[in-house]
């Protein structure tokens, strides 16, 4: 039986005014990405709801990304410790599921950041094939 | 729930179907929950199809739509507008991002790129089918304008607010108006001098009855928001009676003998210490510095009927609609050793040469010693590559230049300096650096990292450059008089303005606009505008332009007495709340308040100040907060869509899909193919003469002859693709 190619797929909560139009870039430029990677796109990365990051997981999801406006936020200049408190908040969240806590993972994207974010989306991509489907953590947990 | 829901998916001319099945897809995505019609088209946002959308929502009862086509940025607000054309609320359709975000980064893989189109899609079909209808939040605003600071910026616009019949204050904390173009008697390109603008603005505002200007007055404490914002302010005492005769006021000027300095001419002269600016300051009201006559009993009590120094701080509270920040700019202030500068006495600022040129109408004397050599340092305290100031203030060469070619013109014989690391006269500014060069001014290149040393002769300065055009070699000027050419930097004060009226402020510690290009008057405060050089180095001119569009921003947001403002914004979940005051917490905006609700305590979102940015959001320990259009079932429906299994047959080669397309669907081409086919009616035409009978622009018909090419929509005779590209190439 021909073995199957593991393609993570990974779900990227992006920002409406600055990292979701550097992934428009990436598009625009024809850099590509994995085609398993999805994207929401929310007024700022401090919105994200740790409940929303773990209904990923449940739903099948094998990684997650925030794509972080960083300093360049226009809402709030703390907006990065903000986000990083959200992603502390979902990681013991997943803790309790025995999710690797390497599955999320942040990074400050850029309006023009497109190879950045194609390379962040290769590496994250890279960590999660070895880290494999997000189902075989869910089994040791059971 | 929405159970009728219209899907609309875009070949975008082959950007997108070139790599994604979107008629396979269209199919797949009838038999969805709650979907009515799914169809692919051509072009979504050409006018025959947005015709056709308000024509389905009619027919069909459609009561939310999804378009997949190319991102949100580009085409949100078409359709948008199609939906309301139709009578449907806006808030009902979500755009899907199907080109780049999904055909054009993955073209590589056109299979996967199906499979992730669709998901992307559903996904849209289940947000929209949780979409509510949110109508924008009206809100009534006071025709009122505060306006902050009384420099040329301030004043224009000011004048220009009250002018459109807008009640306006316009605030200066100096006791004086004009703020620094009254320092200098001679304004690039023009000439003028600042004092006889500031005079001129003044004689304006006066002849509104519109304007009230308060000076020597700052801002205290601000509440409220757009629409009604309340703002305290402080203004200090001029310890001059009120109701003092004018006359007796200038015979105690007259009798005064206290001497200080003077702070307008930096210090070079000494003043009253009951004083103006300058003789012809405005307002014509002198001012008294209490603290140098407080002990003059005598002087105090021989003109008592107009000192009273017991004079107090008064404040005053004031309502206005919206607020225009107009603070201007501090000049650099070396630090000491800086290029020798307060270490020896004869190195000072370009400001400060200004006031120099000014105060010496003949011969320009400074220590008693005449004048004859000055050196110019440019880019002093700007374009650190290390330091703190790394970028350009760009206006001050051509003020070096301009103060350079007054030297020329008013004094003679004095030979000038340039030291400089590169020059940046753009625009007509440049006819002055051509002067000053013809004129025998003489330029020298340094690099940054080898600046130029000054050092003490025993008569004169002696300055040390490395010549970067001759090969570092280094030259040794002698100078009566080095000056530095200073940059703008962010106000002393801007910091405490920024927490007063929540204006973001950037690395460069001015103040932020939304966009410097879209937004560039706009901050994320509604109703807080800013304008001038407190957003960053600007001369004259592109100051007042600033400002100006700011006013007339501020108008149009005032004109009809109420603003409309998007619904997208927190609210609270009553029953769910119990107040533990996290959200107001991290709330930049203060939007969150807690109110009393029956027997407990709850939060309460002021909708006039949300920005919807959602941080309030994650932080609730009972998740009772949440941002419109951004709901648990929204988002999480989202999340479902992707996941879910997609059953698609993918279309295995281009080809099929574009045979397929020719001539059978043409009832879903744009209107255009429609009549560039009616206008060839199977004969040999030219673009050119499409064109033209077509009246409608060559370029137009080029590009979408170019596609209905690709589609074997035009047959190529007559017409081959050589010749298309000529066309095409010839335009672009």
């Amino acid at each position: 039986m021909e073995k199957e190619v593991f393609s993570p797929k990974i779900l990227v909560f992006s920002t409406d005014k600055i990292s979701d139009p550097g992934i428009d870039q990436a598009g625009l430029r024809k850099i590509h990405y994995s085609p398993s990677v999805y994207t929401i796109s929310l007024p700022c990365s401090s919105s994200i709801k740790p409940k929303w990051i773990m209904h990923a997981f449940e739903k099948g999801f094998d990684g997650v990304f925030i794509a972080a406006d960083g300093h360049e936020c226009s809402y709030s200049p703390k907006c990065a410790e903000y986000t990083n408190n959200i992603i502390l908040d979902a990681q013991l969240l997943m803790k309790e599921k025995n999710i690797s806590p390497k599955r999320i993972r942040m990074a400050a994207i850029c309006s023009v950041c497109a190879e950045p974010f194609s390379n962040h989306m290769d590496n994250f991509g890279k960590i999660l094939s070895e880290l494999g489907k997000i189902d075989e953590d869910k089994q040791i947990a059971e | 729930m929405k159970e009728r829901i219209g899907v609309y998916i875009c070949h975008c001319g082959g950007n997108i179907s070139d790599y994604v099945d979107v008629e396979e897809i269209g199919k797949m995505l009838k038999t969805d929950d709650g979907v009515v019609i799914s169809k692919d088209v051509m072009f979504a946002c050409a006018d025959s199809n947005q015709k056709d959308m308000i024509s389905d929502i009619k027919e069909y009862k459609l009561d939310a739509i999804v378009v997949a086509s190319c991102s949100p940025k580009l085409h949100l607000h078409t359709f948008k507008n199609v939906a309301e054309r139709a009578g449907l609320n806006p808030t009902n359709y979500v755009q899907v991002n199907i080109r780049e975000q999904c055909s054009w980064p993955h073209s590589d893989k056109p299979r996967e790129a199906s499979v992730k189109a669709a998901g992307l899609i559903r996904a849209g079909i289940k947000r929209v089918a949780y979409s509510e209808s949110l109508d924008n939040i009206e809100i009534n605003v006071k025709k009122a304008v505060l306006v902050v600071g009384a420099g040329v910026s301030g004043m224009k616009a000011a004048i220009d607010l009250a002018r459109l019949g807008n009640e306006v204050y316009l605030i200066e904390t100096d006791y004086f108006v004009g703020g620094h173009i009254t320092q200098t008697e001679n304004l690039f390109t023009t000439g003028q001098n600042g004092k006889e603008i500031v005079s001129r603005l003044y004689a304006e505002i006066k002849s509104y009855n519109n304007i009230t200007l308060f000076t020597g007055t700052s801002v205290e404490k601000v509440s409220g928001s757009l629409g009604n914002f309340a703002i305290d302010i402080r203004i200090k005492p001029r310890y001059i009676n009120g109701k003092a005769d004018l006359q007796a006021v200038q015979n105690a000027m007259n009798d005064c003998t206290v001497l200080v300095n003077d702070d307008f001419n930096f210090g070079f002269t000494k003043r009253k210490a009951i004083y103006k600016n300058y003789p012809e300051a405005l307002p014509d009201v002198t001012v008294v510095n209490a603290e140098a006559l407080k002990n003059e009993k005598e002087f105090l009590a021989k003109h008592a009927s107009c000192l009273d120094l017991t004079q107090q701080d008064e404040i005053l509270s004031l309502t206005a609609g919206s607020v225009l920040v107009t603070t201007g700019f501090d000049s650099y202030q070396p630090k000491e050793g800086e290029y020798g500068y307060k270490t020896f006495s004869n190195v000072v600022t370009l400001p400060e040469l200004n006031r120099l040129i000014e105060l010496n109408p003949d011969k320009l004397i400074f220590n008693n010693k005449p004048v004859k050599k000055i050196a110019f340092i440019y880019c002093v305290g700007n374009r650190q590559t290390k330091g703190e100031n790394k970028y350009c203030s760009r206006q001050c060469c051509s003020s070096a230049i301009n103060s350079s070619l007054q030297l020329a013109d008013k004094y003679k014989g004095i030979n000038a300096y340039h030291l400089f690391r590169d020059i940046r006269t753009y625009g007509k500014q440049e006819l002055m650096y051509e002067k000053s060069s013809k004129q025998g001014d003489i330029y020298i290149r340094f690099d940054e990292k080898e600046p130029p040393v000054v050092e003490q002769n025993e008569k004169t300065l002696n300055i040390k450059v490395k010549d970067y055009l001759t090969s570092k070699k280094e030259l040794e000027i002698e100078a009566d008089l080095v000056v530095l050419v200073t940059g703008m930097v962010a106000r002393e004060d801007s910091k405490q303005i920024s927490e007063k009226f929540k204006i973001p402020i950037g690395t460069d510690k001015f103040f932020n606009e939304i966009h410097p290009k879209l937004k560039p008057v706009e901050t994320v405060i509604k109703g807080v505008y800013i304008g001038g050089s407190c957003q960053g180095p600007k001369n004259i001119s592109e100051s007042v332009q600033s400002s100006l569009s700011a006013a007339s921003k501020i108008n149009a947001l005032l004109k009809g007495g109420t603003v409309s403002l998007d619904p997208v914004i927190a609210r609270v979940n009553n029953d769910a709340c119990v107040w533990c005051g996290k959200c107001a917490e991290v709330c930049e905006y203060t939007a969150i308040k807690e109110i009393e609700s029956g027997d407990k305590h709850i939060a309460a979102v002021n909708k006039a100040i949300c920005t919807g940015c959602g941080i309030c959001a994650p932080v609730c320990p009972t998740n009772a907060i949440e941002i419109a259009q951004f709901t648990d079932n929204e988002i999480e429906s989202m999340i479902d869509g992707f996941m879910e299994k997609i059953d698609l047959k993918v279309r295995e080669k281009e080809s099929e899909s574009t045979e397929e397309v020719s001539g059978v669907k043409m009832k879903e081409y744009p209107q255009l193919w429609k009549n560039i086919l009616e206008t060839m009616n199977g004969n040999k035409l030219t673009i050119p003469e499409i064109s033209e009978k077509l009246e409608v622009d060559k370029d137009i018909i080029t590009y979408h002859v170019m596609t209905m090419h690709k589609y074997n929509v035009v047959v190529t005779e007559g017409m081959d693709k050589k010749e298309l590209y000529y066309y095409y190439k010839l335009k672009n």
